[in-house]
């Protein structure tokens, strides 16, 4: 018998992946999400070396050049390769130092949001019942609010700026992390390596940081990638209805409010900066359900 | 002419890790009215050779096979429409899980009428009438109120008689039954089996049975057929079967059945059935088997004569004399 | 499922009371004296301003404002626009018709190419019809909708001329409100014409409020469809020998539309958060335009108000979605 058990292991043609692996394949295996992945890298990299990319300062104008349509256009010029805005700004320049405002934005209002979310959550689902119930009433009174409203009145209540924008951005989407969080955790906390790790006696932080976190990490991380975008994307609407960003910060939301009125006279002013934002935002989803894809063993074929 | 004759039937999945062989040259016969029961461990791939048959296979699968017909009609040729008229009505098939298997939507009354409607030229009326007909038939009490139940409403037995209901509907040629008890309680699990094989005496359809249970296969069928990671390994009358079985294999399921056990203790077989990374090189089964030698696990055996069983095996066990011979 | 109405009652309440808890907030933690704040540039005089300080209660303490303010929410008094002095409840409710006719054009326009979209790419899942439907469908959800508005307007006003730039209808026309949907309305008046006005001041406000549900409809469609065909009763659905047809669109899409309609009824509050920039791009007279405008115009009775009544309505729909779900999921009913 034990002849046979030492035959086992002997007899393994091909091994099976190792995690990471098998993660990378999942993930490339959908061609969609390894576009994104090098569009949205390229986007970081122009956000990163922004200074040193964009020709021109952003806030310099050319008065005499204003509205000058892109090089391909009549009346265009090799000098704005994208044209110009109503007071004469670059469009590339203004472009290429809005993509550090929305990195910005996706950074700090994932990393604010999630981190607070995944700590409620952790809380509420280690709490004993009565807590769990009030912090997820809580996030349910949240919920009832449609965000971008609940954004747009918490800007009210402190100002209009970049940074408010973030704050009430980054508290509309938290709840989101704290559902998901005691979501996993409950249904982890009854499995068995769980029990053996209490009963093991492991402290309550141990159990809650060491032992399920990891375990629940997955549907975070996709969460986070899809909270990314629509920071991104209630940031530049905040901005566009000029309760974001304020001009003359060349944010694309900001900058398509400011084109508003030239929408039927000068196409590029309007749909650069949009092209922008859809550009950032898909790629961002794409690289999500290749998350997705490659995380949740439930939707894995085989 | 036999009811259902396969050949070199072969299922290959495309799985993101690489095709996966999950039936492997299998051989299946099956004569009008007689009861056929396929054994093997779960993962032997004896559900989807017959899934294969029915052409309920995802997408993900690969079929081919040297030859797949059934009352000598070419199943391979055979258009989907031309096939869709088959299945259901003289080729049927049951499932393992009763609760998942009917619709949670729809009554179980619905879909027993739309079974009917499909194939039968009946009126609504007519429908109606058979359809209590069949669930007297498979016993289910209070028939015109159970129709109207949603099959939560049921328990698995009743669900399962409700699928068998279904299946035999149109009156089919063959019904093949898979893993029909598996999922119930063991009381419940003899009344299926009878009903099963009183209704195939009362109607003379051919009856596959699926089964994992040499105990089931030795109360209800006539011949065995033993699959192992997705080939056929054995084929015999169950009565020779139990007698003399050929395959190491085969002998060591029969060895696990508690009525045998010599000793105190149950013997057991070592080891699980090879999944898609660790397929061994010659016979499949040799990391398990107490006979195994270096041919055994660099060369794949041939296939036995019929006398021998059709075994699959380099050294086949009680054979009989005379049969030496015939190989040679 | 009288049990499981009440239960779900009983966990109204205190979302109910929490939201009027935020909203009754609002007011109270904005920075400085908000009397002041809202006032602006207006000015007052001392007078006036003791009598707002007694209008809005603030001499009283917390809890017995908050008392009050429950108490006048429940009979149906959220106060009076600091700018028009109408009471907030009526002028919510002049306006809610116009947001309500563009949010269910929207989700019509959504379901209608939707949910097809979604059964023909699971159908042929992984094949061209799945991978285009689903690209499309990605593009539609990542869309920043203020921008595809403009888009719209600069194609289909701007180069064809097609459709008109704002409002509800065209100026030639005058009728009163009778329901308050110009789509009803317009008909109502017998004028020539009308009718067609209204319907091309429509069509783009509900393409753009519509095109983050249309897309997040087609994907959820599709996954729910994908999930429902491996299922055990399909295999059962097909061993009867049934079409394709009748497989994919009875037994699969009416298990497939639970999930789904849920999705849909979910979506309420998104659509009340794309009505407020539709709203405001095409100079709709509705809730979302009207929230902007007292945001900007400092009017916080208003935007409490709103922002109460806002999310009672999205909390109704989930509630009535939740009851819905329940009676299409026959499972659930049992319970």
């Amino acid at each position: 018998m034990a002849d046979a058990s030492s035959q086992i292991a002997r007899t393994v043609p091909t091994r099976r992946p190792s995690r990471f692996k098998e993660f990378w394949r999942y993930f490339s295996e959908n061609r969609g999400a390894v576009i994104g992945f090098w569009v949205f890298l390229a986007v970081f990299l122009v956000a990163v070396f922004a200074d040193l990319l964009a020709p021109y300062d952003p806030a310099a104008q050319f008065r005499q050049h204003a509205l000058q349509p892109p090089f391909w256009q009549s009346g265009g010029t090799w000098e704005f390769p994208l044209g110009t805005d109503a007071l004469g700004r670059d469009m590339l320049s203004r472009l290429i130092h809005g993509a550090r405002f929305s990195f910005f934005v996706g950074v700090v209002v994932v990393v604010v949001a999630a981190t607070g979310g995944i700590l409620i959550g952790l809380i509420a689902g280690f709490a004993p019942k009565w807590l769990d119930t009030i912090i997820m009433r809580l996030m349910d009174i949240i919920l009832a609010f449609p965000s971008l409203l609940l954004a747009l009145a918490l800007v009210a209540i402190l100002g209009p700026s970049l940074l408010n924008a973030m704050i009430a951005i980054a508290l509309v989407l938290q709840p989101h992390y704290v559902r998901l969080t005691r979501a996993s955790v409950i249904n982890e906390r009854t499995k068995d390596y769980v029990i053996s790790a209490q009963v093991a006696g492991a402290g309550l932080p141990r159990l809650m940081f060491k032992t399920v976190l990891p375990n629940c990490l997955a549907p975070i991380i996709v969460q986070a990638a899809l909270s990314f975008s629509t920071a991104i994307l209630d940031a530049a609407a905040l901005g566009f209805l000029g309760m974001g960003a304020q001009p003359p910060t060349p944010e694309w939301g900001t900058m398509l409010a400011d084109a508003r009125e030239f929408v039927l006279r000068a196409w590029w002013v309007i749909t650069l900066p949009g092209l922008a934002i859809l550009v950032t935002v898909l790629s961002i989803n794409l690289m999500g359900d290749g998350l997705r894809d490659a995380l949740d063993p439930k939707l894995k074929r085989s | 002419m036999s009811l259902l004759k396969i050949r070199n039937l072969s299922v290959e999945f495309a799985t993101a890790t690489g095709p996966f062989r999950a039936v492997d040259s299998v051989d299946v016969d099956v004569e009008k009215g007689e009861i056929l029961a396929i054994v093997g461990e779960s993962g032997s791939g004896k559900s989807v050779s017959m899934l294969a048959t029915m052409g309920l296979l995802p997408w993900t699968a690969t079929i081919t096979a040297d030859e797949m017909s059934f009352e000598g009609r070419d199943l391979r040729t055979m258009p989907g429409r031309e096939r869709r008229k088959l299945i259901g009505k003289d080729l049927a098939m049951i499932f393992q899980e009763p609760m998942s298997s009917l619709n949670p939507c729809f009554t179980v009354g619905f879909q027993i009428r739309e079974a009917l409607k499909e194939h039968l030229d009946l009126d609504r009326k007519a429908r109606q009438a058979r359809a209590v007909e069949l669930f007297e038939m498979v016993g289910i009490p209070d028939p015109e109120r159970r129709l109207k139940a949603f099959p939560h409403q049921l328990s698995g037995g009743m669900n399962q008689r409700v699928m068998i209901a279904m299946a035999i509907a149109c009156r089919p040629r063959l019904l093949i039954a898979d893993e029909p008890t598996t999922a119930l309680d063991v009381t419940i699990q003899a009344q299926i089996l009878d009903l099963l094989t009183d209704l195939q005496k009362d109607t003379g359809m051919g009856l596959i049975l699926i089964t994992h249970d040499m105990g089931v296969v030795a109360e209800t069928a006539e011949r065995v057929a033993v699959q192992y990671a997705g080939q056929k390994v054995e084929d015999q009358k169950v009565a020779d079967l139990f007698d003399r079985p050929h395959h190491p294999y085969t002998s060591a399921l029969l060895a696990a059945l508690p009525e045998r056990a010599t000793e105190r203790r149950l013997p057991t077989i070592p080891g699980v059935v090879p999944g898609q990374h660790d397929r061994p090189r010659g016979c499949l089964f040799s990391p398990r088997c107490k006979f195994a030698d270096d041919r055994c696990r660099e060369v794949p055996p041939p296939v036995q004569p019929r006398p021998i069983g059709l075994a699959r095996c380099h050294y086949p066990l009680n054979v009989p004399a005379g049969a030496e011979e015939e190989r040679a | 499922m009288l049990r499981y109405l009440l239960s779900r009652l009983i966990t109204f309440v205190p979302t109910f009371i929490g939201v009027t808890l935020i909203s009754f907030a609002f007011i109270r933690v904005l920075p400085g004296d908000p009397i002041i704040v809202m006032a602006g540039e207006r000015g007052l005089t001392q007078e006036r301003y003791e009598e707002l300080v007694q209008r809005f209660g603030f001499d009283q303490p917390l809890w017995q404002q908050f008392w009050d303010y429950l108490t006048g929410v429940v009979q149906g008094d959220l106060g009076n626009s600091f700018v028009t002095n109408r009471p907030v409840w009526d002028e919510f409710f002049t306006l809610f018709p116009a947001t309500l006719e563009l949010s269910l054009c929207a989700i019509i326009f959504a379901m209608v190419l939707g949910i097809p979209a979604g059964v023909i790419a699971a159908v042929y899942r992984g094949k061209f019809f799945d991978r285009a439907l689903m690209s499309t469908a990605l593009v539609g959800y990542s869309m920043p909708i203020f921008w595809w508005a403009l888009l719209l307007i600069i194609v289909f006003s701007g180069w064809l001329g097609w459709t008109p730039v704002s409002g509800r209808i065209g100026l030639l026309y005058y009728f009163d409100d009778v329901t308050g949907f110009m789509l009803i309305d317009s008909l109502l008046s017998g004028q020539d014409g009308a009718f067609g006005s209204a319907v091309q001041h429509l069509i783009l406000p509900s393409i753009v409020l519509g095109t983050i549900p249309l897309a997040v409809i087609a994907r959820q469609t599709r996954s729910a469809m994908l999930e429902v065909l491996s299922e055990d009763y399909i295999r059962t659905a097909r061993a009867k020998g049934l079409s394709s047809g009748r497989v994919n669109g009875l037994h699969a899409l009416r298990n497939a539309m639970i999930p789904v309609i849920t999705v849909i009824g979910l979506s309420v509050g998104t659509l009340m958060a794309g009505a407020i920039l539709t709203e405001t791009i095409f100079s709709w007279p509705g809730i979302g335009k009207w929230m902007v405008d007292s945001i900007f115009r400092r009017d916080y009775p208003v935007v409490q108000g709103g922002l109460l009544l806002i999310a009672l309505i999205v909390m109704l729909v989930n509630l009535t979605v939740d009851v819905l779900y329940g009676l299409i999921n026959p499972k659930i009913r049992k319970r």
